[in-house]
């Protein structure tokens, strides 16, 4: 029993690991954009931006997937002109990365503002230009304020991904499933992937608490 | 426009099994959240806050969907439950639902309020003590008054989140808003409108 269902059971793993990546680097990209966006003078992309991440914190994960899978579907359908199958792996990645940045930009916002204004003022007054001002004065001092809750969201984005075993994505969730039952023994293999999501959300969690670690004692 | 018209008793069937889902989860959790964290602070029995971490532990660090299919369908493999009273109550998808989502809000709360606890100062505490309150006054005027008022926004959110949860019962056949909408979507391959 073990045997014949532990290669699913491994690849469902792996599955679930990429999508975590993929997401938190898409996610983390765009979730930069809508901070950017959220905190411009322009008041026509702040609106944008700002009801962009609304939406998404205001509709449950599931409903942002299926959106995305049948919604996107249906709209690629009329772009194109025929029948277009969306994988996927890439629909659930976007849904994932979707909801993480929307989630994200409200920290990076939030980091932003932490930032003393005279930091930045100084920085103009070197005659820093905008990509230096990112990089030397707001990057280092806004990741220091976005870490915590970076770590928290990464936690929730791993838990998150078992939401794609709906649409058919074989991620871990999918893989208990499909093993349970076909052996008519749903509680050991869900019980099996709850130990494995456990195992991955204690190293997020030991990663976390290391760079948390290591910032406190850089900070003094 | 008019396929939503016609869907719309429907939907709004879906809405009030979502709001029962959530009012039920909500109150277990509530009342399991209080117990655990009473077991916790006044530290009834040291095994008994082992486990109480353990549950924690499993609890917050498991997706919710996995729970909900690990109490759904994983309950039936075990002859304990499979063959006795308890089956009638485990085979309802309704009764898993606001059991999986209730002691998954009931895991965030305990963390919640085993916070609060902390961030009440100790100085009001051993004022009541002071003033001769015994222990159910003590919880009544002081600890719980102030729980709620530290708690509150953090707890608003854990609401949201159940809420929000709520719609991965769909995937246990429990016809809420989202299971609704499935169905309907199924019917009518109208996907972008509802």
């Amino acid at each position: 029993m073990w045997t014949a269902y532990s290669a699913q059971i491994l690849l469902g793993t792996w599955v679930t690991v990429k999508l975590t990546v993929v997401a938190l680097i898409a996610g983390s990209v765009l979730a930069m954009i809508l901070a950017a966006g959220k905190l411009s003078t322009r008041k026509i992309i702040v609106v944008i931006c700002s009801g962009f991440t609304a939406m998404i914190r205001s509709v449950p994960e599931l409903l942002v997937l299926f959106a995305v899978y049948f919604g996107g579907e249906v709209v690629l359908v009329k772009l194109v002109g025929h029948y277009v199958n969306l994988d996927y792996f890439v629909s659930g990645t976007l849904a994932l990365s979707l909801i993480f940045a929307a989630y994200f930009s409200e920290t990076l916002r939030g980091a932003y503002l932490a930032i003393p204004k005279g930091n930045i003022t100084a920085a103009h007054a070197f005659g820093f230009s905008a990509w230096q001002r990112f990089m030397h004065v707001l990057f280092p001092a806004m990741w220091r304020y976005a870490l915590p809750s970076f770590g928290n969201l990464c936690l929730v984005l791993l838990k998150d991904t078992s939401i794609v075993s709906l649409i058919g994505l074989h991620d871990l969730a999918r893989a208990a499933y499909i093993a349970g039952s076909a052996t008519e023994k749903p509680f050991t293999f869900y019980a099996l992937a709850g130990v494995i999501y456990l195992m991955l959300t204690h190293v997020i969690m030991m990663v976390n608490r290391q760079i948390n670690h290591k910032l406190r004692i850089s900070k003094c | 426009m008019l396929t939503i018209l016609h869907f719309l008793p429907q939907m709004l069937q879906g809405v009030l099994l979502t709001m029962m889902v959530l009012i039920c989860a909500l109150a277990l959790g509530l009342m399991l959240s209080f117990l655990f964290t009473f077991c916790l602070e006044r530290q009834v029995n040291r095994y008994l806050s082992y486990l109480i971490h353990i549950y924690l532990f499993i609890f917050r660090g498991t997706p919710t969907l996995v729970q909900i299919f690990i109490i759904y369908y994983g309950a039936g493999q075990i002859s304990l439950i499979r063959y006795s009273f308890l089956w009638q109550a485990f085979k309802q998808p309704f009764f898993c639902a606001v059991l999986a989502l209730g002691l998954n809000t009931a895991a965030y709360t305990t963390a919640l309020f085993t916070g609060a606890i902390r961030a009440i100062p100790r100085g009001e505490i051993q004022a009541g003590i002071a003033l001769g309150f015994n222990n159910v006054a003590l919880y009544q005027k002081i600890i719980i008054p102030r729980l709620f008022s530290i708690i509150l926004p953090a707890y608003s959110n854990e609401v949201v989140m159940v809420l929000k949860s709520t719609s991965l019962v769909s995937a246990i056949t429990l016809p809420e808003l989202t299971g609704v909408t499935q169905t309907i979507i199924g019917q009518t391959y109208m996907t972008s409108g509802l």
